[in-house]
């Protein structure tokens, strides 16, 4: 297990790097002239010359590139232009909401969608099966978006329980709760439909193997072969999955932040893009980077936690 | 399951391709949710081609004396806050998605494809490079690598269909790649080898066929996820900029009037969800048809 999950971290690295050089470039094509950005279309060219000079714009790329990775190292992800502040402690102050609100959303949707999708599975064509095939398949078509502004319109406007808007004092639980009430609700119900989904399939998949059959004709409970032949192999894909679909969350909860006008990575990074903001923009796409990374990391770990031969392979 | 109809003739003399694409039209239209989607889905095609003439009005045309109208004999979805027929608006909008959504995929899954399937039967150092960069492009959400390419190419048309098309470009090469690996080693491809079958012709003739159905439905299927992208992007305001009516600009601009004029965000972003829904529907009851045995799965 240990030797496994070194030899996976060890993996890991070489993509990281690839990525970050990716971001490095993408960044750099951009068009528009970050020194131009900041100091506005009517600058002095003297004035853009010395910012570029300053930051290190009129270095070659090779240099830019290595000062890039070390200060990444350090763990400075340099100075805004525009705002002047240092990037840095512009994501620690919101990656807390982005990683709570992904986090509650996670939860939420394999505490309900789990349970759900095996009653559905087990009581085939069922009520439950059909309300939760009709729950699923909307869930995995409506837009994140829209269904936030729904919450919105029904719980903010119509029923005026919960904020609109902002994502409150994080520190203060409960009007931290109160802000995460509605957005966490609207990323938790996305993941339910997608954990129901593949619960429900992953189940039927295994209900029809062949030891399944075997352990019901010799005669063992029900409630036996349902945890200990049907759940303990359905786990294998339904966490490989749910990785797969932390992502998409992920990219979801960006919409979620700009809906609710919460403080977090996605509206830091649509803010950065708006502005011309391309230091705030290169940090925001390497943690989102390190996230994924990060997760598919953990995904393949409790992977080979449940599946013990994945670690021989 | 084993549902195959009696009265079809299992060898009439009929070559079998003609029988099994019998069967399994069959399968699809004893799928009522997918025949549902499939017909959704061409209705809402017909609505993006025929918007001229279904609209009561021109989706530009401004009318200052009815601005928010709410539900009118006028204007049945109400106007927006430029005095715009809302369902004329929706109507149109329906065209921007179904183009970027279709082609976007359609090119995406051209260059996938082909990435994969080049990676996949030539190995070793192509295969490396090209399986690289797809996992460095999978390393960031949709979301997020397509904001970032609307950010590099800015957003008309075009350009969002390339954006779109070059975050499907990954998903179809993986999915190639995948497949490509698994029917290399069958036995008519090393026969077809060892007959000394071009490259291209055993890629054409005996791999493409085979995985064919796979990309049909992931193609239809990333067709709502397409849409949804395009809508996502639109709302952040990086979309197909106004006044051209689309449904994540509409719902953008109805969010601001939310409180007095509900209708605009509602309405546009249910025909963003019938679309999408209408698509997922079709692919599912494609892949029913193609491998029954996922049948209700």
């Amino acid at each position: 297990m240990f030797k496994y999950a070194v030899r996976r971290i060890l993996q890991s690295l070489p993509i990281l790097l690839i990525v970050l050089t990716a971001v490095f470039l993408v960044v750099r094509v951009l068009p528009g002239d970050p020194a131009v950005a900041a100091l506005g279309d009517y600058a002095s060219q003297e004035a853009v010359e010395a910012l570029r000079e300053k930051l290190g714009l009129n270095d070659p790329i090779w240099l830019q590139y290595l000062k890039f990775l070390g200060s990444l190292v350090q763990g400075d992800l340099g100075t805004s232009v525009i705002t002047g502040y240092p990037v840095a402690q512009q994501v620690r102050r919101v990656l807390p909401y982005t990683l709570e609100l992904t986090f509650c959303a996670i939860l939420f949707g394999y505490v309900l969608g789990v349970p759900l999708g095996i009653s559905a599975a087990v009581h085939r064509n069922s009520f439950i099966d059909y309300f939760n095939r009709i729950f699923s398949l909307l869930g995995l078509s409506v837009p994140a978006f829209y269904l936030g502004i729904l919450l919105i319109l029904v719980f903010a406007i119509i029923f005026p329980i919960f904020p609109v808007v902002g994502g409150g004092e994080f520190w203060d639980l409960k009007d931290n709760l109160r802000h995460l009430a509605l957005p966490g609700l609207a990323l938790g119900l996305l993941m339910m439909a997608y954990v129901t989904r593949m619960t429900r399939s992953s189940i039927l998949d295994i209900l029809r193997e062949d030891y399944v059959r075997t352990a019901h004709a010799k005669g063992v409970l029900e409630r036996i072969v349902l945890y200990k032949h049907v759940l303990r192999n359905a786990m294998i894909p339904i966490v490989a999955l749910g990785g797969l679909y932390a992502v998409v969350l992920i990219g979801s909860s960006v919409m979620v932040e700009i809906v609710f006008s919460r403080p977090g990575l996605g509206k830091l990074m649509v803010g950065a893009i708006k502005q011309r903001d391309y230091t705030t923009l290169q940090s925001v796409m390497v943690i989102y980077a390190v996230l994924v990374v990060l997760i598919n990391l953990a995904t393949d770990l409790i992977y080979s936690f449940i599946d013990p031969r994945i670690k021989y392979s | 399951m084993s549902k195959v109809p009696k009265s079809l003739p299992l060898d009439a003399g009929l070559p079998i391709e003609i029988s099994q694409r019998r069967r399994m039209w069959a399968a699809f239209r004893r799928n009522k949710t997918a025949t549902a989607g499939g017909i959704l889905a061409v209705l809402i095609l017909l609505e993006a081609i025929f918007a001229p003439l279904l609209s009561p009005y021109d989706p530009l045309e401004q009318d200052a004396m009815a601005r928010l109208s709410g539900s009118t004999d006028a204007h049945w979805l109400g106007t927006d806050d430029f005095g715009r027929d809302v369902l004329s608006r929706i109507i149109w909008g329906s065209r921007v998605s179904l183009v970027i959504g279709i082609f976007s995929v359609l090119l995406g899954m051209l260059v996938g494809t082909g990435m994969g399937m080049v990676a996949g039967y030539y190995g070793r150092k192509i295969e490396t490079m090209i399986m690289r960069a797809v996992d460095v492009l999978m390393c960031f959400p949709d979301l997020i690598l397509a904001i970032a390419v609307t950010a590099v190419l800015g957003s008309n048309l075009v350009n969002l269909i390339i954006t779109i098309a070059i975050v499907m470009t990954p998903r179809f090469a993986r999915l190639s790649h995948g497949q490509l690996l698994k029917i290399k080693e069958s036995e008519y491809v090393i026969a077809a080898q060892a007959i000394g079958a071009k490259v291209p012709r055993i890629i054409v003739r005996h791999i493409f066929p085979n995985i064919f159905g796979e990309l049909l439905v992931a193609g239809t299927l990333w067709v709502g996820v397409a849409i949804r992208l395009e809508a996502n992007l639109a709302f952040i305001g990086l979309g197909v900029q106004p006044p051209t009516p689309t449904w994540g600009n509409m719902i953008r601009e109805g969010v601001d009037v939310l409180i007095n004029a509900p209708g605009i965000s509602i309405f546009s972003g249910l025909s963003i969800l019938i679309t999408i829904l209408a698509f997922n529907t079709l692919g599912d009851g494609i892949r029913d048809m193609i491998d029954p045995r996922l049948r209700g799965a």
